[in-house]
Protein backbone atom coordinates (compact mmCIF):
# COMPACT_ATOMS: atom_id res chain seq x y z
CA UNK A 1 0.00 0.00 0.00
CA UNK A 2 1.54 3.82 -0.61
CA UNK A 3 1.91 5.92 1.78
CA UNK A 4 -0.85 7.93 0.72
CA UNK A 5 -3.46 5.19 1.09
CA UNK A 6 -2.12 4.99 4.36
CA UNK A 7 -2.22 8.03 5.23
CA UNK A 8 -5.81 8.30 3.47
CA UNK A 9 -6.92 5.15 5.91
CA UNK A 10 -5.54 6.70 8.95
CA UNK A 11 -7.36 10.66 8.54
CA UNK A 12 -10.69 7.86 7.22
CA UNK A 13 -11.05 6.47 10.62
CA UNK A 14 -10.64 9.63 12.54
CA UNK A 15 -12.57 11.83 10.58
CA UNK A 16 -15.35 8.78 10.93
CA UNK A 17 -14.10 9.01 14.19
CA UNK A 18 -15.59 12.74 14.78
CA UNK A 19 -18.90 12.29 12.71
CA UNK A 20 -19.86 10.14 15.01
CA UNK A 21 -20.14 12.96 17.80
CA UNK A 22 -21.93 10.94 20.59
CA UNK A 23 -19.01 8.10 21.21
CA UNK A 24 -16.18 10.27 20.14
CA UNK A 25 -14.20 13.11 22.43
CA UNK A 26 -12.86 15.93 21.63
CA UNK A 27 -9.23 16.12 19.72
CA UNK A 28 -6.56 16.19 22.78
CA UNK A 29 -3.35 15.54 21.15
CA UNK A 30 -3.06 15.83 17.00
CA UNK A 31 -0.22 14.56 15.04
CA UNK A 32 0.79 16.23 11.52
CA UNK A 33 2.68 15.03 8.98
CA UNK A 34 5.65 14.23 11.97
CA UNK A 35 8.56 12.55 10.61
CA UNK A 36 11.38 11.50 12.99
CA UNK A 37 15.28 10.79 12.65
CA UNK A 38 17.92 8.96 14.39
CA UNK A 39 20.54 10.46 13.06
CA UNK A 40 20.48 9.32 9.31
CA UNK A 41 17.70 6.92 9.96
CA UNK A 42 14.01 7.89 9.43
CA UNK A 43 12.00 6.59 12.68
CA UNK A 44 8.17 7.73 11.68
CA UNK A 45 7.42 8.67 8.32
CA UNK A 46 4.61 11.26 8.00
CA UNK A 47 2.41 10.32 10.87
CA UNK A 48 -1.07 11.26 11.23
CA UNK A 49 -3.12 10.90 14.04
CA UNK A 50 -6.11 12.19 15.86
CA UNK A 51 -5.57 11.08 19.68
CA UNK A 52 -9.07 12.27 22.17
CA UNK A 53 -9.31 13.15 25.26
CA UNK A 54 -10.43 10.76 28.31
CA UNK A 55 -10.03 7.79 26.29
CA UNK A 56 -7.24 5.21 26.24
CA UNK A 57 -5.65 4.95 22.69
CA UNK A 58 -3.50 2.18 22.28
CA UNK A 59 -0.01 2.34 20.16
CA UNK A 60 0.62 -1.44 18.70
CA UNK A 61 3.12 -3.36 16.45
CA UNK A 62 6.05 -5.59 16.05
CA UNK A 63 9.41 -3.88 17.91
CA UNK A 64 11.09 -1.49 15.99
CA UNK A 65 7.73 0.00 14.40
CA UNK A 66 7.72 3.24 15.82
CA UNK A 67 4.78 3.35 18.17
CA UNK A 68 7.81 4.27 21.44
CA UNK A 69 9.56 6.87 19.34
CA UNK A 70 6.26 8.15 18.58
CA UNK A 71 4.97 8.29 22.10
CA UNK A 72 8.19 9.84 22.88
CA UNK A 73 7.39 12.69 20.39
CA UNK A 74 4.47 13.49 22.75
CA UNK A 75 6.17 15.42 25.87
CA UNK A 76 9.81 15.94 23.45
CA UNK A 77 11.56 13.19 25.93
CA UNK A 78 13.93 12.61 22.95
CA UNK A 79 15.58 16.06 22.72
CA UNK A 80 17.54 14.79 26.05
CA UNK A 81 19.73 13.00 23.35
CA UNK A 82 21.46 14.18 20.45
CA UNK A 83 20.99 13.49 16.71
CA UNK A 84 16.86 12.77 17.52
CA UNK A 85 14.67 15.14 15.91
CA UNK A 86 11.31 15.70 15.30
CA UNK A 87 9.97 17.47 11.91
CA UNK A 88 6.14 18.06 11.47
CA UNK A 89 3.54 18.66 14.17
CA UNK A 90 2.11 17.66 17.63
CA UNK A 91 -0.60 19.71 18.63
CA UNK A 92 -1.75 20.04 22.01
CA UNK A 93 -4.58 21.83 22.99
CA UNK A 94 -4.10 23.69 19.89
CA UNK A 95 -0.52 24.61 20.45
CA UNK A 96 2.27 22.79 18.36
CA UNK A 97 4.43 21.69 20.49
CA UNK A 98 7.41 20.86 18.18
CA UNK A 99 7.92 24.37 17.82
CA UNK A 100 11.21 25.98 19.30
CA UNK A 101 9.72 28.45 20.97
CA UNK A 102 7.69 26.08 23.14
CA UNK A 103 7.28 26.07 27.07
CA UNK A 104 8.78 22.81 27.82
CA UNK A 105 8.14 22.62 31.76
CA UNK A 106 4.19 23.50 31.15
CA UNK A 107 4.37 21.04 28.44
CA UNK A 108 5.45 18.14 30.86
CA UNK A 109 3.26 19.83 33.48
CA UNK A 110 0.53 18.87 31.04
CA UNK A 111 2.11 15.41 30.58
CA UNK A 112 2.80 12.67 32.80
CA UNK A 113 4.71 9.81 31.91
CA UNK A 114 5.15 6.42 32.84
CA UNK A 115 7.83 3.82 31.85
CA UNK A 116 8.48 0.43 30.85
CA UNK A 117 10.78 -0.32 34.35
CA UNK A 118 9.42 1.17 36.69
CA UNK A 119 11.59 4.29 38.14
CA UNK A 120 11.22 5.72 41.68
CA UNK A 121 13.86 7.95 42.34
CA UNK A 122 16.11 7.32 45.13
CA UNK A 123 14.18 8.90 47.87
CA UNK A 124 11.11 8.07 50.35
CA UNK A 125 7.69 7.43 48.98
CA UNK A 126 6.55 10.54 50.11
CA UNK A 127 9.40 12.27 48.55
CA UNK A 128 8.80 10.28 45.30
CA UNK A 129 5.08 11.62 44.63
CA UNK A 130 5.72 15.11 46.16
CA UNK A 131 8.82 15.30 43.63
CA UNK A 132 7.15 16.58 40.90
CA UNK A 133 4.42 18.53 43.16
CA UNK A 134 7.35 20.69 44.18
CA UNK A 135 8.87 21.84 40.98
CA UNK A 136 5.55 24.07 40.36
CA UNK A 137 3.57 24.53 43.44
CA UNK A 138 4.62 26.02 47.33
CA UNK A 139 2.47 23.94 48.93
CA UNK A 140 2.05 24.08 53.00
CA UNK A 141 2.62 20.68 54.50
CA UNK A 142 -0.15 19.62 54.84
CA UNK A 143 -1.55 20.68 51.64
CA UNK A 144 1.28 18.78 50.32
CA UNK A 145 0.14 15.83 52.30
CA UNK A 146 -3.17 15.96 50.92
CA UNK A 147 -1.74 15.84 47.85
CA UNK A 148 0.03 12.89 48.16
CA UNK A 149 -2.39 10.98 49.86
CA UNK A 150 -4.99 11.56 46.91
CA UNK A 151 -1.84 10.66 44.01
CA UNK A 152 -1.61 7.34 45.93
CA UNK A 153 -5.09 6.70 46.56
CA UNK A 154 -5.61 7.10 42.57
CA UNK A 155 -2.40 5.04 41.90
CA UNK A 156 -4.34 2.17 44.40
CA UNK A 157 -1.59 2.35 46.29
CA UNK A 158 -2.19 3.91 49.28
CA UNK A 159 -3.69 1.03 51.68
CA UNK A 160 0.11 -0.57 50.67
CA UNK A 161 1.85 2.00 51.64
CA UNK A 162 -0.07 3.80 53.96
CA UNK A 163 2.35 3.06 56.98
CA UNK A 164 5.57 3.14 55.24
CA UNK A 165 5.27 6.35 53.17
CA UNK A 166 9.08 7.40 55.02
CA UNK A 167 10.68 3.64 53.24
CA UNK A 168 12.61 4.57 50.10
CA UNK A 169 10.53 3.34 47.07
CA UNK A 170 13.16 1.37 45.45
CA UNK A 171 12.13 -1.22 48.35
CA UNK A 172 8.90 -1.87 47.00
CA UNK A 173 7.48 -4.55 44.71
CA UNK A 174 8.25 -4.19 41.04
CA UNK A 175 4.18 -3.70 40.55
CA UNK A 176 4.28 -1.43 43.44
CA UNK A 177 6.96 0.85 42.06
CA UNK A 178 5.02 1.27 38.77
CA UNK A 179 1.45 2.06 40.46
CA UNK A 180 4.24 4.56 42.60
CA UNK A 181 5.60 6.37 39.70
CA UNK A 182 1.84 6.41 37.80
CA UNK A 183 1.14 8.41 41.70
CA UNK A 184 4.02 10.43 40.82
CA UNK A 185 2.81 11.67 37.46
CA UNK A 186 -0.79 11.82 38.34
CA UNK A 187 -0.14 14.25 41.62
CA UNK A 188 0.71 17.17 39.22
CA UNK A 189 -2.30 17.07 37.57
CA UNK A 190 -1.67 16.35 34.31
CA UNK A 191 -4.06 15.62 31.40
CA UNK A 192 -2.32 13.52 29.52
CA UNK A 193 -0.96 10.06 30.59
CA UNK A 194 1.84 8.54 28.35
CA UNK A 195 2.90 4.92 29.25
CA UNK A 196 5.59 3.27 27.49
CA UNK A 197 5.05 -0.63 27.69
CA UNK A 198 4.38 0.00 31.60
CA UNK A 199 3.45 -3.68 32.57
CA UNK A 200 6.16 -5.34 30.66
CA UNK A 201 8.27 -6.19 33.75
CA UNK A 202 5.21 -6.96 35.89
CA UNK A 203 3.82 -10.57 36.55
CA UNK A 204 0.01 -11.13 35.69
CA UNK A 205 -1.32 -9.52 39.07
CA UNK A 206 0.16 -6.68 38.86
CA UNK A 207 -0.60 -6.13 35.15
CA UNK A 208 -4.32 -6.59 36.45
CA UNK A 209 -3.93 -4.32 38.86
CA UNK A 210 -2.45 -1.76 36.72
CA UNK A 211 -4.90 -2.21 33.90
CA UNK A 212 -7.38 -2.55 36.49
CA UNK A 213 -6.16 1.26 37.25
CA UNK A 214 -5.85 2.37 33.41
CA UNK A 215 -9.52 1.60 33.55
CA UNK A 216 -10.32 4.49 36.30
CA UNK A 217 -8.06 6.77 35.14
CA UNK A 218 -9.24 7.18 31.54
CA UNK A 219 -12.35 8.84 32.88
CA UNK A 220 -10.06 11.64 33.81
CA UNK A 221 -6.91 11.56 31.25
CA UNK A 222 -6.04 11.30 27.99
CA UNK A 223 -4.15 8.29 27.94
CA UNK A 224 -1.77 6.76 25.56
CA UNK A 225 -0.19 3.48 25.85
CA UNK A 226 2.20 1.62 23.82
CA UNK A 227 2.17 -2.25 24.42
CA UNK A 228 3.74 -5.13 22.81
CA UNK A 229 0.82 -7.46 24.28
CA UNK A 230 -2.17 -7.31 22.18
CA UNK A 231 -4.49 -8.81 24.70
CA UNK A 232 -3.72 -5.88 26.81
CA UNK A 233 -4.47 -3.18 24.30
CA UNK A 234 -7.72 -4.98 22.94
CA UNK A 235 -8.53 -5.23 26.61
CA UNK A 236 -7.71 -1.56 28.01
CA UNK A 237 -7.72 0.64 24.88
CA UNK A 238 -10.83 2.45 23.57
CA UNK A 239 -8.63 3.29 19.82
CA UNK A 240 -5.80 1.58 18.92
CA UNK A 241 -3.14 2.83 16.44
CA UNK A 242 -1.03 -0.12 14.50
CA UNK A 243 2.03 0.47 13.51
CA UNK A 244 4.58 -1.05 10.83
CA UNK A 245 8.36 0.41 9.78
CA UNK A 246 7.75 3.82 10.87
CA UNK A 247 4.02 4.46 9.40
CA UNK A 248 0.74 4.53 11.23
CA UNK A 249 -0.60 1.27 8.92
CA UNK A 250 -4.14 1.62 10.48
CA UNK A 251 -6.05 4.05 13.42
CA UNK A 252 -9.53 3.13 14.50
CA UNK A 253 -11.23 1.77 17.57
CA UNK A 254 -10.04 -1.14 19.32
CA UNK A 255 -13.08 -2.95 18.60
CA UNK A 256 -12.81 -2.70 15.12
CA UNK A 257 -8.76 -3.54 15.40
CA UNK A 258 -9.06 -6.49 17.15
CA UNK A 259 -12.12 -7.72 15.09
CA UNK A 260 -12.10 -6.58 11.81
CA UNK A 261 -9.08 -3.96 10.38
CA UNK A 262 -9.77 -3.04 7.42
CA UNK A 263 -5.89 -3.25 6.38
CA UNK A 264 -4.74 -7.08 5.90
CA UNK A 265 -1.55 -6.17 7.54
CA UNK A 266 -3.09 -5.10 10.71
CA UNK A 267 -5.25 -8.28 10.16
CA UNK A 268 -2.20 -10.49 10.14
CA UNK A 269 -0.65 -8.99 13.29
CA UNK A 270 -3.70 -8.63 15.31
CA UNK A 271 -4.57 -12.80 14.33
CA UNK A 272 -0.61 -13.59 15.34
CA UNK A 273 0.33 -14.27 11.94
CA UNK A 274 3.47 -12.12 12.07
CA UNK A 275 5.31 -9.85 14.56
CA UNK B 1 38.96 -46.37 24.48
CA UNK B 2 41.23 -43.16 23.30
CA UNK B 3 38.61 -41.43 25.66
CA UNK B 4 39.62 -43.31 28.56
CA UNK B 5 43.40 -42.69 27.84
CA UNK B 6 43.00 -38.49 26.79
CA UNK B 7 40.89 -37.79 30.03
CA UNK B 8 43.26 -38.11 32.57
CA UNK B 9 46.20 -36.98 30.49
CA UNK B 10 43.88 -33.74 29.59
CA UNK B 11 43.01 -33.84 33.48
CA UNK B 12 45.98 -33.30 34.84
CA UNK B 13 47.15 -29.21 34.43
CA UNK B 14 43.81 -28.47 35.61
CA UNK B 15 44.75 -30.48 38.64
CA UNK B 16 47.54 -29.30 39.78
CA UNK B 17 46.75 -26.06 37.72
CA UNK B 18 43.79 -24.81 39.84
CA UNK B 19 45.61 -25.21 43.48
CA UNK B 20 48.89 -23.16 41.98
CA UNK B 21 46.36 -20.92 40.97
CA UNK B 22 44.75 -20.60 44.31
CA UNK B 23 47.70 -20.51 45.78
CA UNK B 24 49.27 -18.11 43.89
CA UNK B 25 46.04 -15.28 43.96
CA UNK B 26 45.80 -16.44 47.72
CA UNK B 27 49.75 -15.05 48.22
CA UNK B 28 49.17 -11.77 46.06
CA UNK B 29 46.44 -11.12 48.19
CA UNK B 30 48.25 -11.62 51.76
CA UNK B 31 51.48 -10.07 50.16
CA UNK B 32 49.48 -6.53 50.35
CA UNK B 33 48.80 -7.53 54.12
CA UNK B 34 52.47 -8.41 54.65
CA UNK B 35 53.43 -4.68 53.36
CA UNK B 36 50.75 -3.15 54.83
CA UNK B 37 51.91 -4.69 58.07
CA UNK B 38 55.45 -4.21 57.16
CA UNK B 39 54.78 -0.52 57.11
CA UNK B 40 53.03 0.22 59.93
CA UNK B 41 55.45 -1.38 62.26
CA UNK B 42 58.45 0.00 61.10
CA UNK B 43 56.39 3.59 61.37
CA UNK B 44 55.60 2.38 64.65
CA UNK B 45 59.17 0.82 66.12
CA UNK B 46 60.81 3.33 64.39
CA UNK B 47 58.58 6.02 66.41
CA UNK B 48 59.19 4.86 69.56
CA UNK B 49 61.84 7.14 70.97
CA UNK B 50 59.86 10.38 69.90
CA UNK B 51 56.94 9.26 71.70
CA UNK B 52 59.02 8.27 74.86
CA UNK B 53 60.42 11.42 74.66
CA UNK B 54 57.69 13.67 73.90
CA UNK B 55 54.57 11.45 75.02
CA UNK B 56 51.05 11.82 73.23
CA UNK B 57 51.95 15.82 73.72
CA UNK B 58 54.70 15.11 70.55
CA UNK B 59 50.84 15.60 68.66
CA UNK B 60 49.59 18.80 69.66
CA UNK B 61 52.90 21.07 70.28
CA UNK B 62 54.05 23.20 67.95
CA UNK B 63 56.98 23.50 68.76
CA UNK B 64 59.81 22.23 66.39
CA UNK B 65 63.21 23.31 66.79
CA UNK B 66 66.10 21.12 65.73
CA UNK B 67 68.69 23.34 67.20
CA UNK B 68 66.91 22.49 70.95
CA UNK B 69 66.03 18.59 69.42
CA UNK B 70 62.41 19.68 70.70
CA UNK B 71 59.81 18.23 67.79
CA UNK B 72 55.83 18.73 68.09
CA UNK B 73 53.63 17.61 65.11
CA UNK B 74 51.01 20.49 65.53
CA UNK B 75 52.11 22.76 62.87
CA UNK B 76 52.54 20.27 59.87
CA UNK B 77 49.60 18.34 61.03
CA UNK B 78 47.40 21.50 60.83
CA UNK B 79 49.00 22.97 57.68
CA UNK B 80 48.41 19.63 56.17
CA UNK B 81 44.77 19.55 57.25
CA UNK B 82 44.77 23.55 56.21
CA UNK B 83 45.67 22.63 53.12
CA UNK B 84 43.78 19.57 52.32
CA UNK B 85 40.21 21.58 53.16
CA UNK B 86 40.87 24.27 51.18
CA UNK B 87 41.84 22.12 48.46
CA UNK B 88 38.53 20.24 48.73
CA UNK B 89 36.70 23.49 49.02
CA UNK B 90 37.47 24.91 45.92
CA UNK B 91 38.30 21.87 44.02
CA UNK B 92 34.81 19.57 44.78
CA UNK B 93 32.58 22.24 43.67
CA UNK B 94 34.65 22.61 40.04
CA UNK B 95 35.21 18.90 39.60
CA UNK B 96 31.35 18.96 40.37
CA UNK B 97 30.55 21.55 37.52
CA UNK B 98 32.72 20.26 35.12
CA UNK B 99 31.26 16.77 35.57
CA UNK B 100 27.64 18.20 35.43
CA UNK B 101 28.11 19.43 32.67
CA UNK B 102 29.84 16.86 31.02
CA UNK B 103 27.19 14.10 31.54
CA UNK B 104 24.42 16.84 31.25
CA UNK B 105 24.73 19.66 28.84
CA UNK B 106 27.99 19.25 26.89
CA UNK B 107 27.35 19.45 23.23
CA UNK B 108 28.55 16.02 21.66
CA UNK B 109 31.27 16.82 20.07
CA UNK B 110 32.95 18.92 22.79
CA UNK B 111 32.68 15.80 25.01
CA UNK B 112 35.63 13.80 24.08
CA UNK B 113 38.00 16.61 23.58
CA UNK B 114 37.17 17.81 27.39
CA UNK B 115 37.22 14.59 28.97
CA UNK B 116 40.68 13.42 27.48
CA UNK B 117 41.96 16.67 29.01
CA UNK B 118 40.88 16.51 32.32
CA UNK B 119 42.83 13.03 31.72
CA UNK B 120 45.80 14.45 30.44
CA UNK B 121 45.59 17.08 33.47
CA UNK B 122 45.79 13.99 35.69
CA UNK B 123 49.31 12.81 33.69
CA UNK B 124 50.88 16.06 35.00
CA UNK B 125 54.14 15.11 37.25
CA UNK B 126 52.85 16.57 40.50
CA UNK B 127 56.95 18.24 40.14
CA UNK B 128 55.58 20.22 37.03
CA UNK B 129 52.68 21.62 39.40
CA UNK B 130 55.47 22.76 42.34
CA UNK B 131 57.45 24.37 39.02
CA UNK B 132 54.50 25.83 37.71
CA UNK B 133 53.02 27.18 41.16
CA UNK B 134 55.72 28.96 41.92
CA UNK B 135 57.49 30.71 38.62
CA UNK B 136 53.76 31.30 37.36
CA UNK B 137 51.21 31.84 40.09
CA UNK B 138 53.70 32.40 43.12
CA UNK B 139 54.00 35.97 41.08
CA UNK B 140 50.38 36.71 40.06
CA UNK B 141 49.11 35.98 43.95
CA UNK B 142 52.10 38.00 45.47
CA UNK B 143 50.89 41.13 42.73
CA UNK B 144 47.55 40.72 42.33
CA UNK B 145 45.22 38.00 44.46
CA UNK B 146 46.79 38.53 47.80
CA UNK B 147 46.78 42.24 47.70
CA UNK B 148 43.00 42.15 46.58
CA UNK B 149 42.09 39.79 49.26
CA UNK B 150 43.60 41.50 52.39
CA UNK B 151 41.65 44.57 50.89
CA UNK B 152 38.43 43.30 51.08
CA UNK B 153 38.53 40.19 53.03
CA UNK B 154 41.19 41.51 55.77
CA UNK B 155 39.22 43.96 57.57
CA UNK B 156 35.94 41.47 57.71
CA UNK B 157 35.41 40.48 61.46
CA UNK B 158 35.95 36.57 61.47
CA UNK B 159 37.06 35.49 58.23
CA UNK B 160 39.40 38.66 58.14
CA UNK B 161 41.98 37.08 60.09
CA UNK B 162 42.39 34.33 57.80
CA UNK B 163 43.63 36.90 55.72
CA UNK B 164 46.24 39.15 57.04
CA UNK B 165 49.74 39.56 56.76
CA UNK B 166 52.09 40.69 53.59
CA UNK B 167 51.48 39.19 50.56
CA UNK B 168 54.68 36.94 49.88
CA UNK B 169 52.74 34.70 47.05
CA UNK B 170 54.31 31.67 49.14
CA UNK B 171 51.85 29.97 51.43
CA UNK B 172 48.96 27.98 52.48
CA UNK B 173 46.57 29.23 50.12
CA UNK B 174 48.40 28.65 47.17
CA UNK B 175 49.53 25.23 48.34
CA UNK B 176 45.86 24.29 48.79
CA UNK B 177 44.65 26.09 45.36
CA UNK B 178 47.68 24.16 44.14
CA UNK B 179 46.40 21.20 45.42
CA UNK B 180 42.81 21.58 44.19
CA UNK B 181 43.83 21.56 40.62
CA UNK B 182 45.81 18.22 41.20
CA UNK B 183 43.07 16.45 42.76
CA UNK B 184 40.40 18.08 40.32
CA UNK B 185 40.81 15.26 37.30
CA UNK B 186 40.50 12.82 39.38
CA UNK B 187 37.13 14.15 41.53
CA UNK B 188 36.03 15.10 38.16
CA UNK B 189 36.84 11.67 35.68
CA UNK B 190 34.96 9.67 38.86
CA UNK B 191 32.44 11.64 39.03
CA UNK B 192 31.44 11.75 35.34
CA UNK B 193 31.52 7.88 35.53
CA UNK B 194 29.28 7.80 38.44
CA UNK B 195 26.91 10.38 36.92
CA UNK B 196 26.91 8.58 33.25
CA UNK B 197 26.14 5.36 35.04
CA UNK B 198 22.31 6.40 36.48
CA UNK B 199 20.53 4.80 34.72
CA UNK B 200 18.53 7.02 31.26
CA UNK B 201 15.18 5.87 32.59
CA UNK B 202 15.49 7.75 35.89
CA UNK B 203 16.85 11.19 34.08
CA UNK B 204 14.06 10.65 31.80
CA UNK B 205 11.28 10.05 34.69
CA UNK B 206 13.15 13.19 36.27
CA UNK B 207 13.03 15.42 32.57
CA UNK B 208 9.39 14.07 31.97
CA UNK B 209 7.80 15.55 35.33
CA UNK B 210 9.21 18.81 34.15
CA UNK B 211 12.16 18.98 36.07
CA UNK B 212 15.35 21.49 35.13
CA UNK B 213 18.99 20.25 34.77
CA UNK B 214 19.83 21.45 38.07
CA UNK B 215 16.97 19.60 39.76
CA UNK B 216 17.31 16.34 37.70
CA UNK B 217 21.19 16.72 39.11
CA UNK B 218 20.75 17.46 42.55
CA UNK B 219 17.66 15.82 43.41
CA UNK B 220 17.75 12.38 41.24
CA UNK B 221 21.48 12.17 39.75
CA UNK B 222 23.36 13.24 43.02
CA UNK B 223 21.41 11.23 45.58
CA UNK B 224 21.65 8.31 42.95
CA UNK B 225 25.01 8.40 42.82
CA UNK B 226 26.11 9.58 46.13
CA UNK B 227 28.69 6.30 46.70
CA UNK B 228 30.43 7.32 44.07
CA UNK B 229 30.61 10.82 44.62
CA UNK B 230 31.85 10.39 48.10
CA UNK B 231 34.29 7.87 46.66
CA UNK B 232 35.47 10.41 44.42
CA UNK B 233 35.42 12.84 47.15
CA UNK B 234 37.44 10.69 49.02
CA UNK B 235 39.60 9.68 46.48
CA UNK B 236 40.88 13.75 45.95
CA UNK B 237 41.11 13.97 49.86
CA UNK B 238 43.71 11.19 49.94
CA UNK B 239 45.34 12.39 47.23
CA UNK B 240 45.52 16.13 48.94
CA UNK B 241 46.25 14.78 52.74
CA UNK B 242 49.48 13.25 51.01
CA UNK B 243 50.75 15.18 48.36
CA UNK B 244 54.15 16.23 49.04
CA UNK B 245 56.23 17.52 46.00
CA UNK B 246 53.90 20.74 44.49
CA UNK B 247 52.77 21.37 48.62
CA UNK B 248 57.02 21.87 49.09
CA UNK B 249 57.54 24.20 46.28
CA UNK B 250 54.63 26.41 47.15
CA UNK B 251 54.00 26.74 50.89
CA UNK B 252 57.18 27.70 52.35
CA UNK B 253 58.09 25.15 54.71
CA UNK B 254 57.84 27.12 57.72
CA UNK B 255 57.14 25.80 61.01
CA UNK B 256 55.15 28.78 62.37
CA UNK B 257 51.83 28.78 63.32
CA UNK B 258 49.42 31.67 61.93
CA UNK B 259 46.31 32.04 61.41
CA UNK B 260 46.50 33.83 58.42
CA UNK B 261 46.09 31.29 55.24
CA UNK B 262 48.38 33.73 53.21
CA UNK B 263 51.65 32.89 55.50
CA UNK B 264 54.11 30.27 55.12
CA UNK B 265 53.49 27.02 56.70
CA UNK B 266 54.28 23.45 56.11
CA UNK B 267 52.40 20.01 55.86
CA UNK B 268 53.20 16.66 57.08
CA UNK B 269 55.09 15.34 53.67
CA UNK B 270 56.05 18.54 53.01
CA UNK B 271 58.60 17.98 56.16
CA UNK B 272 59.32 14.52 55.60
CA UNK B 273 60.98 15.60 52.11
CA UNK B 274 62.59 18.89 53.24
CA UNK B 275 63.95 17.49 56.55
CA UNK B 276 65.12 13.80 56.31
CA UNK B 277 68.46 14.66 54.63
CA UNK B 278 69.21 16.97 57.45
CA UNK B 279 68.39 14.86 60.53
CA UNK B 280 71.69 14.60 62.36
CA UNK B 281 70.06 13.26 65.83
CA UNK B 282 68.59 10.18 66.08
CA UNK B 283 65.82 12.17 67.79
CA UNK B 284 65.01 14.41 64.89
CA UNK B 285 64.37 10.90 62.54
CA UNK B 286 62.62 9.17 64.69
CA UNK B 287 60.27 12.31 65.03
CA UNK B 288 60.30 12.24 61.36
CA UNK B 289 58.92 8.91 61.27
CA UNK B 290 56.36 10.04 64.36
CA UNK B 291 55.29 12.63 61.47
CA UNK B 292 54.53 10.10 59.13
CA UNK B 293 52.56 7.87 61.29
CA UNK B 294 50.55 11.05 62.27
CA UNK B 295 49.95 10.91 59.12
CA UNK B 296 48.88 7.33 58.29
CA UNK B 297 46.94 7.82 61.40
CA UNK B 298 45.50 11.30 59.74
CA UNK B 299 44.54 9.67 56.03
CA UNK B 300 43.41 6.38 57.68
CA UNK B 301 40.86 7.74 59.79
CA UNK B 302 40.01 10.25 57.31
CA UNK B 303 39.16 7.15 55.17
CA UNK B 304 37.21 4.77 57.82
CA UNK B 305 35.04 7.98 58.62
CA UNK B 306 34.45 7.95 54.35
CA UNK B 307 33.57 4.30 54.63
CA UNK B 308 31.15 4.79 57.53
CA UNK B 309 29.35 7.52 55.75
CA UNK B 310 28.80 5.11 52.73
CA UNK B 311 27.45 2.55 55.07
CA UNK B 312 25.38 4.03 56.75
CA UNK B 313 23.29 5.50 53.41
CA UNK B 314 23.37 2.98 51.00
CA UNK B 315 23.17 3.90 46.94
CA UNK B 316 19.71 3.58 46.31
CA UNK B 317 18.31 2.43 50.12
CA UNK B 318 18.25 2.74 53.81
CA UNK B 319 16.58 5.20 55.50
CA UNK B 320 15.92 8.71 54.29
Amino acid sequence: MTREALTASALGSSQRESLDGKAGMPEKIGVKNLDFHYGQFQALKDINISIPDRRVTAFIGPSGCGKSTLLRTLNRIYEMYPGQRASGEVIVDGENILKPGADLTELRTKIGMVFQKPTPFPMSIFENVAFGIRLYEKLSRSDLEERVHWALTRANLWDEVKDKLNVVGTGLSGGQQQRLCIARAVAVKPQILLMDEPASALDPISTAKLEELIEELREEYCIVIVTHNMQQAARASDYTAFMYLGELVEFDTSEKIFTNPSNVRTRDYVTGRFG
Amino acid sequence: MTDTTQRPARRSPIQFGDPLFKGLTFFFAMLVLAILTGIVSVLIIDSIPAFKEFGPAFVWNSRWSPALDIYGAFVPLIGTIETALIAMLIGVPFSFGMAFFLTEMCPHWLRQPIAVAIELLAAVPSIIYGIWGLFVLVPIFQNYVEPALISTLGPLPIIGHLFQGPPIGIGVLLAGIILALMILPFVTSVMREVFAAVPAVLRESAYGLGATRWEVVWRVVLPYSRVGVVGAIMLGLGRALGETMAVTFVIGNAHRLSLSLLAPGTTISATLANEFTEADSPLYTSSLIALGLVLFALTFFVLAVGKKLLLRTPATGGRT
